[in-house]
Parts: C-alpha cells; structure tokens; sequence
C-alpha cells in the first residue's frame, strides 16, 4: 500500500508542496539557530583550544573564564613547576588593550604574552611571517580576521600601530579561532606584553603546563590545585567552564531557545493544519480502503509513510540550505569564521522533525482510525 | 431448486444512540439472498435499507442478530478477521464512487488486489484486464478527474470486481448518474457481476432500473415490508404500478 500511499500524498500538490515546505522551514530555522548557538558557544573556548602544547591551564581560585580571572604573582609560576607530574608550565598573559591604527582609529583588543622561548599559546598556523619575527622588538603577531578588521584593504604586515601608547609593529598573521567577542587579538612575547598592558604587580594572567608522559593530565590538575590553592583545569575542563559561563551569564541562549522554539511551532502549526486537511481531504478514500478491506495496521503504516516522506524531503532541504547558509558565510564572511554544522545538531533537529510529523500525523491518523467504514454509505 | 442462500440474516436489530436519544434503526429483520440473482434494497430515505446493507457488508456490527455470508457468521470473527473476509469476499461500490483522485482508473481497480499484497505491476496488470472487460480499457491511464460520472463509477465496478469477490454491495449506483449513464451502469452490473456462486444487493431508490431486478426487498421504517420477484415479461411501467 506504500505507493498508494505516496501517491495520494504527492498528487495533491499544494498540500504536499505546503508540508515539505513547513518542514524545511522549521528545520532550516531550528538548524541554523543551533548550529549559531553551538559555535558561538564554542567561540567561549576558542583561545583555548588554540593552545595545543599544553593540557593544563592553571589561574587564579575564583576565575571563570578565559576573559575573567584575576592576574598571578609570578612566583605562582614556580609553584606550578614544582608540582609533582608536570612536565613543564610556561606563563601567559591576556589582557585587554586599546590601539591606535595608522588611521587614528581606536580599537579595543586582547594582547596574549607567550613565554619568551617556546611561544607556547601561539596558534599552529602562521599565514604570514615566521617564529624568529616575534622575537623583534616591539614585534607583534596579528589575528587574521582582526587583521581584516584593523587594516581593512591593506597588507597588515609591516603596519605600525600605537598599543597602549607604545609603538608596536605586525609582523606576522596567524589563523586563530575567532573569540567570543570578536576582538582583534595581538601576540606577542611575554615580556613584550608586559610593557604593553597597564602595569600592575601581579600581570601573568595563566600557568600553562603540560603533564609529564604517562601523568593523567586531570590527576595533575588535582595536584596542582592541592599543592598550591590555585585553580587548574585541563584543556577540556576549562572550555567546558568557559562554555557554561557564557551560557549562564548571556541572554545568548534563551534568544536562541526562543527562535528555536518558534521554528518548531511554526513547523507544527503548518504540518499538522496542512496534514489535518489533507487527511480530511481524504478521509472518505481511508473510509473506502477501511471498508475495502485495509487494515488498520495498514493505514497506520500509509500515514506513517507520508509522514516519514514528507519529514525525510523537507528535513533534507533545510539541512541543506541550512549548512549553505553556514559554508557560504563562512566561506565569505568573517563572522562566521570556523562555524560548522555539528553532528549533534543534525540528530536533533532530526528528533524535531521526526517529533513535528509523528505526532501531527498521529493526531491525523486518529481521525481516519475512528472512520467507521460505514460512514462511506451515508 | 432454489440453492444455499449466499446470506443469511437473523432477528437483526441495529441501535444507534445512548439513553434517551437511541434511536432503533432495525427491527428485527430476518432475510435471504441467494446467489446468481441481482437483489434490490429499496426503500424511502431512513427506512434503515442502507444500516441493513452495512450490516450485512460486514462494516457496521449489529446490536442484536446474526448474519452469515457463505457460511460465515461474520460477527463472529475477530474485528481484524472481519476486515480480511470483507477484502476477500466482498465488492463494494459506492455513491460516490469513492476513488482515490491522485490513482489512475487502472491504479484506482488494483486497490483491493494490492490491499490482498499482490504485487503493483502484477495488481494494475489484472486491472486493467478488468477495465477491458468493463469495456473502459482505454481509460485506464486516466485520473479520476478526467472522467464522467458514469466512466468512474465503471471504475468503482471494476474495483469491487478485480479480486473475484462472492459478494457484491452497491449502494446506490444510479443516484450520481442521468437516467442513460444509471441504465448502462446496472445493465453492466446484470452483465459482469451476476454469477451462480456470487450474490449482488443493490441499495437504490432510483426506480428507473427497478425492471433489471430480479428480486427487490423492499423496507420502511426498519421492517422488511415486501419481498417479490418483478415479472420481466410485463412491461416496465405495469411493473412499477404492481
């Protein structure tokens, strides 16, 4: 009975166009707002995860976030050092700045201290310049989206700017997931940062370590913390934190949930309408195949055809416009740098969809179970 | 000698409604039909002939009787073995044809077969030769849209006839039809549908075909009330003064 079912499905074309349509709206609108939401939530832990030699950030007890802790003495750095099970730690500053470009404007940006040998906290991927350029002075390393930003149409590289009322130059670009905020973020040598950055007694704002091989790296947080009342988190742990905090602290999720909701309300709301006069378009024909002789399992299964149908075609279109939103964006915009569609994001929507035509066609359906074929003699 | 009635029915009462809003429909009616014969159920609109025929189609269960059709008593059967006898034994072809608008005339006749899990290719094939037969092959590729009144209830015929069933129930096939297109249909129906171990109930009011019973029933007020056998030698207008 499947094609039976099909065909009086797609052979009334405004219903069947106006269901796959409700569909791929809903998921299109449920798919994008979440796939915004999950990688604006990821851009929370976007610094951290550009650190790739270290496992282990340690701060300040009371800190958050990336963008909220409270500077260390630099003692704390030796105090790290000496935990059993760290391989090694390094300082890290980050802190916020204000530069004047070339063209006399004023932009507020992150300026990240790296330890003075290793570098360690820089991003892999350099696109422009080479390591030995940051070791210059009053050299700096620029990300390539605020790069875009501070020097739109012209060659960052050799462009002076005045950092905090000291002359700095860019020497290089470096791909780096965007923040959070978007801010232009500047990298230089740790004891270049500290000049730059306003100048107090405590300005190492992390210990980044690493765990020594075969160390868990979260069992060496532990220690960390137990021998020295700091806080210390693994790479994970603290992306996690900084997550949560931009989640609990923002409006971000609660604008989303509520556009989210509504693309699935106004899937529901144009599914069921459509699907309910569809069925009762049809009711006499499921009144005629119930008398013929189809049984009810039989229906259950033609309208659970239709559903499955219309919900796989429209789930495909909005996925569909809904990852060339993205790919496109991030192709050609700076804003959407790095967004990808999860995994995660497809399943749920999935569950959306297979909920909107499920249970609008189960509603739909009981109508046509409680036709009693006789009716189809009155 | 008369053979084995194809259908039985015994003291059928049929009740609809609750309490003080029940309303019998049925009062007990007791009738055979026999098989090879074209039988009429006539009566005026609520004389109840469409809740007998219902019953007796297996699709609406009586309050009180027994109904037996070719040796079954229907109402003793499990609701889903019900369905199955109806989809293996019964025809039915409605007022209103009742055809699915998105199938083709050909796809509309194979329903029953496909119900039964015949094949498409192999269901539409089988339709299409009984559209031939109906002498509508032409129109098997054609929506139900396409065609008059009188072509789709050709179809609905072809339908109730495609699986071979013992039983055919019409309920009223001439009302949607002129009086020519309501001739050809029952004169179809006399022609295709007859056979000697297959019974035909026809439930009309349309006393322009009454001359091609050869039994008709008649009912009022939920009682069976006449039960005669037209004399096809008399002319047609002497048969309807009788």
């Amino acid at each position: 009975m499947g094609w039976i079912a099909l065909r009086m499905l797609t052979g009334d074309k405004v219903k069947y166009y106006g269901l796959i349509f409700g569909i791929a709206f809903s998921t299109l609108l449920i798919a994008q707002q979440s796939t915004l939401f999950v990688n604006l939530m990821l851009r929370a832990s976007a610094a951290i995860w550009d650190v790739t030699d270290a496992d282990i950030w340690v701060m300040d007890s009371r800190a958050e976030f990336i963008d909220g802790t409270k500077p260390l003495p630099s003692t704390d750095l030796y105090r790290v050092r000496g935990v059993p099970g760290v391989a090694w730690a390094v300082p890290h500053l980050r802190q916020g700045a204000t530069v004047r470009t070339a063209a006399g404007e004023l932009e507020q940006v992150s300026v990240v201290g790296l330890d003075d040998s290793s570098l360690i906290g820089l991003p892999r991927r350099i696109l422009r310049g080479n390591l030995g350029h940051l070791s210059a002075p009053d050299s700096l390393f620029i990300d390539d989206v605020g790069s875009r930003k501070l020097f739109p149409n012209l060659d960052p590289v050799g462009q002076e700017i005045e950092l905090n009322d000291r002359r700095a130059v860019i020497r290089g670009v470096v791909d780096a997931n965007p923040s959070f905020t978007s801010g232009v973020l500047l990298y230089t040598q740790y004891s270049n940062a500290l000049n730059y950055v306003p100048g107090t007694r405590n300005r190492m704002t992390f210990v980044l370590a690493r765990a020594a091989d075969g160390q868990d790296p979260a069992a060496t947080a532990r220690r960390i913390e137990a021998a020295t009342g700091l806080k210390a988190r693994t790479q994970r742990e603290f992306a996690t934190d900084s997550i949560y905090y931009v989640a609990a602290n923002t409006g971000i999720p609660i604008n989303f949930g509520l556009t989210v909701l509504l693309g699935f309300v106004v899937g529901v709301a144009i599914v069921g309408l459509t699907f309910s006069l569809f069925i009762r378009d049809n009711i006499k024909q499921f009144g005629a195949l119930k008398a013929i002789g189809v049984t009810n399992s039989k229906i259950r299964g033609m309208v659970a055809l239709q559903a499955g149908w219309i919900g796989f075609i429209g789930y495909g279109i909005g996925i569909g416009l809904a990852t060339a939103f993205i790919v496109i964006g991030g192709n050609n915009s700076d804003t959407f740098k790095g967004f990808y569609v999860p995994w995660q994001v497809l399943v749920g929507v999935g569950v959306a969809v297979l909920l909107m035509v499920f249970g609008t066609g189960f509603l739909a359906l009981v109508k046509v179970l409680r036709t009693e074929p006789a009716e189809v003699f009155r | 000698m008369r053979p084995d009635p194809a259908i039985s029915v015994r003291g059928i009462v049929k009740d609809f409604g609750n309490g003080d809003t029940r309303v019998r429909a049925l009062h007990g009616i007791d009738v055979d039909v026999y098989p090879g014969e074209l039988t009429y159920l006539v009566g005026e609109s609520g004389s109840g002939k469409t809740t007998l025929i219902s019953i007796i189609a297996g699709i609406l269960y009586p309050t009180e009787g027994h109904v037996r059709v070719f040796g079954s008593e229907i109402y003793d059967l499990s609701k889903n073995a019900l369905v199955l006898f109806r989809l293996s034994n019964i025809g039915f072809i409605f007022q209103q044809y009742n055809l699915i608008p998105t199938l083709t005339a050909a796809e509309n006749a194979s329903v029953p077969l496909v119900a039964a899990g015949v094949s498409r290719a192999e269901a539409v094939d089988r339709a299409r030769s009984t559209l031939d037969a109906l002498n509508i092959g032409q129109l098997a590729e054609r929506l139900p849209r396409q065609l008059s009144g009188g072509q789709q209830q050709r179809v609905a015929i072809a339908r109730a006839l495609v699986h071979d069933p013992r039983l055919i129930v019409c309920d009223e096939p001439t009302a949607a039809l002129d009086a020519s297109s309501g001739r050809r249909v029952m004169d179809l129906l006399r022609e295709v549908a007859i056979q000697a171990d297959r019974a035909v109930i026809i439930v009309t009011h349309d006393n322009r075909v009454f001359d091609l019973a050869d039994r008709i029933l008649e009912i009022e007020d939920g009682r069976m009330v006449g039960d005669r056998r037209p004399d096809k030698t008399r002319p047609l207008q002497q048969e309807l003064q009788h």
